[in-house]
């Protein structure tokens, strides 16, 4: 598949002496949906800001479609829309003129007829003569989307997209970034909902202190890094674990009736079969079992800080 | 050359409609308050006053007041025009947009020049009502005004992007602009100053704009008319490249 977003070597260190970001590579392909995962202050959003033109690079180059953002600025800037993380409007202009303004800015003859179907799309349109100052926060947030695919862009970027919105409003999110997919548009989100990546995203990247510490698609990621725990409901307490059980995965519960296994999903030379059966063997009746597979939310909290205690240690 | 045409005329439109939101503030207050002048200096107290270098009171003060109204509007539109994006967070869409530096200042000076050029046009005629007023050479009148409104407007732009409050908005053209207008000739001649006064008047910018669009009206001027051209192109030079290095090196507007 053709790259939209080539990332090579950038570096960006501010003027105060921060570095923001240490030599990010990165490929996303064409109609991809990626999210960048990281918590404040890893680097996301100067990512995206660099990307976008709102923050110069220290070095390094970025490709939009093979246009370059300084090179090329108007071409890059052209495939690109943006969604910024904080609620910023212009509050005395109505729904339909701001949206209006947003495909003007962008180098686009008018077009009334796709901004009603943006509006519409995003459930704007009764709204479209308000003030944006008298919109709820949710309704704002919907008319930066609306503003950000204006100039109809290949690629977008949601930095924190549902941050602060209600529960309905980011079901509405994640249904209108799947539509987007499904007409080809690529998209790029920052978010710290893991369940957010989790629901939309194909690849996820992980960011840490300016660094990429991984990218991997979203499947492979959790079959990778994720664990499995196998818990035993037993029938009357054990005392203690038969020495034939002595495992360093397997443990007993504080209150004796729980058997706990926990295993790497990838490893294959786990026989959960073959253990269940040595344990009716010894006697052990166990009278209810579940097993849980890790979220993607655990595998980002292991990965960010085992990678914390690497580079402390 | 490319021009993102639509996007200029996106944030001239803008800016315009905001000029139609603040009707009272952009363009009726200033028109009232220079009226006032008129009314004060023009007829009543001037009737009693004698005449400035051939010229009634009333109308001698005219091209100065235009030109009052034109430099502290210019920069209060331009400045308020980009320092509000950046106050609200909405200067991100600017800056992402396939749009140039030039292209970004075309639409907002253009805007607050064409505003000024408005304001500066209603005052002339509000100035009939209450003036005697001729106009020697309309065309040159006119060039001062557009030229004028231009500068004034793109130092407008660069104190926007200097400010980073409200307040410093306000700073330049209460603090500078209009001490250096009222003693910049434009309710008297520099003639009628002692020599000494007159070498220090000589270093104040304002003067050569009032003595250039003064002379446009009655062909009177207090220096050269080339010598007033040849500073007011200056001071439209100066700006020009401050903007440009404001973008080359994108102060106050990238991190």
């Amino acid at each position: 598949m053709t790259n939209i977003l080539s990332i090579s070597h950038l570096h960006k260190t501010y003027q105060s002496g921060f570095e923001a970001l240490k030599d990010i590579n990165l490929e996303i392909s064409k109609g991809e949906i990626f999210a960048l995962l990281g918590q404040n202050g890893a680097g996301k959003t100067t990512l995206i800001s660099i990307i976008c033109g709102i923050v110069s690079p220290s070095s390094g180059r970025v490709l939009v479609d093979g246009k370059d953002i300084i090179g090329d600025y108007r071409e890059a800037r052209e495939l690109i829309g943006l969604v910024p993380q904080e609620l910023s409007t212009d509050s005395f202009e109505t729904v339909w003129n701001t949206v209006t303004f947003s495909r003007g800015l962008y180098g686009k003859p008018s077009k009334p007829a796709f901004i009603e179907k943006i509006l519409k799309d995003l459930s704007l349109w009764d709204k479209r003569h308000s003030k944006i100052m008298t919109l709820s926060g949710g309704m704002k947030r919907r008319v930066m989307i609306a503003k950000a695919l204006s100039h109809e862009p290949s690629i977008l970027f949601l930095d924190e997209p549902t941050a602060g919105v209600d529960v309905s409003l980011r079901k509405d999110m994640w249904n209108l970034v799947k539509i987007l997919k499904d007409n080809g548009t690529t998209v790029i989100l920052t978010t710290h909902y893991i369940e957010e990546a989790e629901e939309m995203a194909d690849r996820i990247g992980i960011i840490r202190s300016g660094e990429l510490i991984m990218v991997d698609n979203k499947l492979a990621l959790m079959n990778k890094l994720g664990k499995k725990e196998l818990t035993l409901q037993l029938q009357s307490p054990l005392q203690s674990l038969p020495k034939e059980l002595d495992l360093p995965s397997l443990s007993l519960s504080e209150d004796k009736y729980e058997l706990t296994y926990r295993f790497d999903s990838k490893d294959e030379d786990i026989d959960i079969a073959q253990l269940l059966q040595k344990i009716t063997s010894l006697g052990i009746i166990f009278k209810d079992l579940n097993t849980k597979q890790s979220s993607l939310e655990e595998i980002f909290v292991n990965l960010v800080n085992s990678k914390a205690d690497t580079h402390e240690a | 050359m490319k021009l993102n045409y639509y996007g200029v005329r996106a944030i001239y439109k803008f800016e315009m409609a905001r000029t139609r939101r603040t009707l009272m503030q952009s363009i009726i207050a200033p028109v009232i308050s220079t009226s006032l002048y008129f009314i004060v200096f023009g007829s009543a107290i001037g009737s009693r006053m004698t005449q400035m270098e051939g010229i009634s009171y009333g109308a001698f003060i005219v091209p100065g007041l235009i030109m009052l109204s034109l430099l502290t509007q210019s920069i209060s539109n331009a400045s308020f025009g980009i320092y509000f994006p950046k106050f609200s967070g909405t200067i991100y869409e600017i800056l992402s947009a396939p749009i140039s530096p030039l292209e970004i200042v075309m639409g907002y000076v253009g805007a607050a020049a064409s505003k000024s050029i408005i304001l500066g046009l209603i005052i002339l005629a509000t100035a009939t009502f209450f003036v005697p007023l001729q106009i020697d050479h309309p065309l040159w009148m006119l060039f001062y005004l557009v030229i004028t409104s231009i500068t004034f407007s793109m130092i407008g732009f660069i104190i926007g992007v200097w400010a980073d409050g409200f307040e410093k908005l306000q700073v330049v053209p209460l603090l500078i602009i209009t001490p250096l207008t009222f003693l910049g000739g434009s309710f008297y001649s520099i003639s009628v100053l002692p020599p000494f006064w007159q070498k220090v008047a000589l270093l104040n910018p304002v003067v050569y704009l009032i003595s250039g669009f003064r002379w446009s009206f009655y062909g009177i001027e207090d220096v050269s008319l080339w010598v007033s051209l040849g500073m007011t192109m200056s001071f439209l030079a100066i700006s020009i490249a401050v903007v440009i290095w404001i973008f080359r090196t994108g102060y106050r507007l990238k991190k």
